[in-house]
């Protein structure tokens, strides 16, 4: 079965918007602090983590060696090295599935896209979980009882003296929006397989088709 | 309350009139706030917290050979810039780095008299990259790097005695000119001082300033014995010409207070720099042999060098005609000072009477008209009448300097009565005066030295403060003032002490020097040979007597924290790096008993501190710089047994060692530095023969 034109235009968005998300930062972690009102902070890409400031990451580490917080060496993450192939394979598969126009293997992309940023979304927060939790405290010069460094998956969290603050950045804003494209697409396929409103559908179909070629003259 | 500040202000004016007319300096009203009251004042200067002040201002602090950084209008101080003299806060010429920065043929020097600054012109426009200043003792001149706020390159003058006439800056930086306050045998000679008129000269040098860290002395020009005082560059249509004051045309040697006061007209020198360049390329100069110093702090080392120079290229006025003629000016002149326009040279005379201004345009036809009264070894003295345009009559006693607010009045500080004039240029009348506390010699407006002043406040640059602040012991605070003239009447705004004398000063928008700061310096860049880039490269060494200690700081601790196997009578040096990358986080580093001072330590940055330990013990040595929570944990100790003892040299770097463990611990990898962990003897002497000296 064929998914509409519709459906189809939104899976080429979504993919689109998804590979465009690997040259943006996906996630913004900042600190800020009295004694660093210019602010400190991560930006975490598809593939790596950097700091915002040329030494930001430096100075983090440096300031997390107080709590016993583990080094962030964004080359021992293994998804920094995982994410990057998987979205340009979805990307590509999203793009496949568009030209074929396959309803079943659209809906089957998007419900993957879906586990896949919903994994990866449980893989941050675990990995931020492990950082603030796991602590050296035999070697950390700073112990507060009962106190984690776990920041926020969005949010602001207050941490010592550091107010955290979590958003996704530009290219998080473009997999969410690619997500929701996605989920828009699957939701038109859906409602375009159920018998009843074939013929609405088709009608919908064509002009759908219409507006596409009245758009690409 | 308006009535009182009128009465206030009333009386100043009275007072100064009385001064005026009995011609002798008294103290004005005490403790008078000036024209407006002072809540009218206080908001005018107040910069509120966490707020920016719209000017740096850069005062000469005088016999203390430091330039203090202030705010305008606040008139706080942000920071002190040692350039002549030693700085025990921060380790400045006591560390092996800078040391050199002080090094003359006399040996190192740990202080001067600096009196003159200038900032950096491109187009006569304050382009905020560099300030120059003078050292007045031992004839030098400096740069200091505006992206730093540091001594960054000191040159030394040859056949100078008394560099005060420096280093006024030419319009596109070409040059920074310095003049002999004192003639000289040139070269020095053992001549009877009694052969002063045949035996001794002046010399005015043009230095090269538009390269950082290759300054030179392009040229000099040799002029009569007389002794040379204060200069300008000219501008816009005189901006090839730089004019000089000199006094004692009399050539007296001995109680010159009064014998060099005798002539009724001294001169101003005007010279053509391009035709000085013309007849240096057409060979017409001399090489003499003279002796001096260059000293330049290294961007990436952060090590001073030091080029000991041979040789200098000297003209004679009449080996390049056409290139200096002198502006016959009463009497002992003091400053010269181009207005705005380039059009306008006015002197100030400690002894005049009238502030005389000469005429740029005028001082060009007669040389064309050879309008010459005389000529002194082969310089032409022009005719007074051909080349003045006007006379500023009764300004008062002791008229010295002269700035220009833009919009087409001058401002003259007057020594003996204490107080500045306003006068118009052109008509050359007096249109407002104010009082100062007291004894004014130098005024600075923002930009006041340029083509483009931002007019809105003048700086008066006191001698003495009496009366005006608690009192401190015979010596009392030094102080500038800060009036407004932004309106058609000065108003004093604000008095702020200062450090050393403020003898001169430019200030500058914040916003040409503000944006370009660093932040810190690069570690990745770090190029001293002892450099420690991280704590695993942490070490010591020993050759010979001399044991190199390359030691880390970084929040909070230092890499190693615990040195054993020094002997009494080692030179011990301590090559501290900060790790820190980011801004405004120095450490410092001192040791018990050591002779030179506390280094303190920018980020990325090595600094080497020298101590050579007497006696046998256990020396503690600690983080100076308030660097964090852990700050008085950055401690460590040096054991020191006696000589000839089997302790080995060894060094704790059990914490690097540790942060290694505890990273492959989580199966992360950090790279490896050259030396692995265990602290590497270092290269044989070769290795260590451009390292900083043990002396």
């Amino acid at each position: 079965m064929t998914a509409s034109l519709r459906a189809r235009w939104l899976l080429v968005a979504s993919a689109v918007m998804l590979g465009l998300a690997l040259l943006f930062p996906l996630w913004r972690i900042s600190l800020i602090a009295p004694q660093y009102p210019e602010g400190l902070g991560m930006h975490i890409w598809a593939h790596t983590v950097a700091g915002i400031g040329p030494n930001d990451l430096q100075n983090i580490n440096g300031l997390n060696h107080y709590i016993g917080m583990k080094v962030i060496v964004p080359d021992s993450i293994p998804e920094l090295r995982i994410m990057p192939p998987g979205i340009v394979a979805m990307c590509v598969l999203g793009l496949l599935i568009a030209w074929r126009g396959s309803r079943r293997l659209l809906q089957l992309w998007v419900v993957a896209l879906v586990l896949a940023a919903l994994v990866g979304l449980a893989d941050f927060y675990w990995w931020e979980y492990d950082y603030g939790h796991n602590l050296d405290l035999e070697h950390a010069p700073i112990k507060v009882p009962g106190m984690t460094y776990q920041p926020p998956l969005i949010g602001s969290k207050k941490l010592l003296n550091f107010t955290a603050t979590s958003w996704p950045a530009t290219g998080g804003v473009l997999a969410i929006v690619a997500v929701m494209a996605a989920v828009g697409a699957a939701l038109i396929t859906v409602r375009e397989s159920r018998p009843v409103n074939t013929q609405a559908s088709n009608d919908g179909n064509a002009r759908a088709d219409a507006s596409l070629r009245k758009a690409t003259v | 309350m308006s009535l009182s500040h009128r009465t206030g202000w009333f009386v100043a004016t009275a007072t100064v009139a009385a001064t005026l007319a009995y011609g002798f300096a008294c103290a004005p009203a005490s403790r008078s706030t000036g024209a407006i009251g002072a809540g009218d004042a206080a908001s005018k200067v107040y910069v509120a917290p966490g707020s920016h002040d719209e000017f740096y201002a850069f005062l000469s602090g005088g016999f203390n050979g430091q330039v203090g950084v202030y705010g305008l209008p606040s008139g706080r101080l942000l920071k002190i810039i040692p350039v002549f003299s030693q700085f025990a806060e921060n380790g400045y010429g006591y560390s092996e780095e800078t040391k050199p920065m002080l090094e003359t043929t006399f040996g190192n020097i740990p202080w001067d008299d600096l009196h003159h600054t200038a900032l950096s012109q491109t187009n006569g426009e304050d382009d905020g990259r560099w300030l120059f200043v003078n050292a007045n003792n031992t004839p030098r001149v400096a740069r200091v790097d505006l992206t730093t706020f540091e001594t960054s390159e000191i040159l030394q003058i040859p056949n100078s005695g008394g560099n005060h006439g420096s280093p006024f800056i030419t319009s596109n930086s070409e040059y920074v000119l310095a003049s002999t306050r004192f003639s000289l045998p040139i070269p020095q000679a053992d001549v009877p001082i009694a052969d002063y008129a045949k035996k001794f000269k002046g010399t005015i040098s043009f230095v090269k300033a538009n390269e950082p860290g290759k300054m030179d002395v392009a040229f000099q020009l040799l002029v009569p014995g007389y002794n040379y005082d204060l200069a300008r560059a000219g501008k816009g249509p005189s901006k090839d010409w730089v004019f000089f004051t000199s006094y004692n045309s009399e050539q007296a040697y001995e109680k010159l207070e009064v014998n060099a006061s005798k002539a009724d007209k001294d001169f101003i020198a005007a010279i053509n720099f391009r035709t000085l360049e013309a007849c240096v390329k057409n060979g017409k100069a001399e090489t003499w042999p003279a002796d001096y110093m260059h000293n330049v702090m290294d961007d990436f080392s952060r090590m001073a060098q030091v080029e000991r120079k041979q040789s200098v290229k000297v003209l004679t006025p009449t080996s390049c005609p056409d290139a200096i003629y002198f502006l016959p000016t009463p009497k002992s002149p003091h400053g010269a000072d181009v207005d705005p326009t380039g059009e306008y040279i006015v002197a100030g005379g400690k002894l005049a009477t009238v502030i005389p201004v000469h005429s740029f345009t005028k001082l060009q036809q007669a040389i064309k008209d050879k309008a010459f009264e005389t000529t002194i070894d082969g310089i032409p003295v022009l005719k007074y009448e051909a080349i003045l345009a006007g006379e500023v009559k009764d300004p008062g006693l002791g008229p010295l300097h002269t700035e220009f607010d833009g919009k087409g009045y001058a401002y003259t500080s007057l020594f003996i009565s204490s107080e500045i004039v306003k006068w118009k240029l052109g008509t050359w009348e007096i249109v407002d005066r104010v009082p100062t506390y007291y004894s004014i010699g130098h005024l600075m407006i923002p930009g006041g030295a340029t083509t483009k002043p931002a007019g809105k406040y003048v700086v008066a640059l006191n001698k003495i403060t009496k009366d005006r602040y608690l009192p401190t012991g015979p010596e009392l605070t030094q102080s500038a003032q800060l009036y407004d003239i932004s309106g058609d009447k000065m108003k004093l705004l604000l008095d702020f002490p200062t450090t050393g004398e403020p003898h001169y000063g430019n200030a500058i928008e914040a916003a040409k020097i503000e944006k370009q700061q660093k932040k810190f310096f690069t570690l990745a860049e770090n190029r001293h040979p002892q450099v420690t880039k991280a704590e695993r490269e942490a070490g010591v060494s020993r050759n010979g007597k001399v044991v190199h200690v390359r030691m880390a700081a970084i929040r909070s601790h230092f890499a190693p924290d615990n040195i054993e196997g020094v002997q009494v009578g080692d030179t011990v040096l301590f090559h501290v790096t900060n790790l820190e990358q980011d801004w405004d986080i120095p450490h410092g580093f001192a040791i018990q008993g050591a002779t030179t001072s506390e280094l303190l330590i920018m980020p990325g940055e090595t600094r080497t501190l020298r101590w050579v330990p007497k006696a046998i013990g256990v020396y503690p040595m600690y983080c100076t710089d308030f660097c964090s929570a852990l700050h008085q944990e950055m401690s460590g100790y040096v054991r020191v047994s006696p000589v000839g003892s089997s302790v080995p040299l060894s060094a704790n770097t059990i914490k690097a060692q540790g942060q290694v463990a505890r990273a492959a611990a989580r199966g992360v990898t950090l790279p490896t530095p050259p030396g692995g962990v265990a602290p590497a003897p270092a290269p044989a002497s070769a290795g260590h023969a451009h390292a900083p000296s043990p002396r």
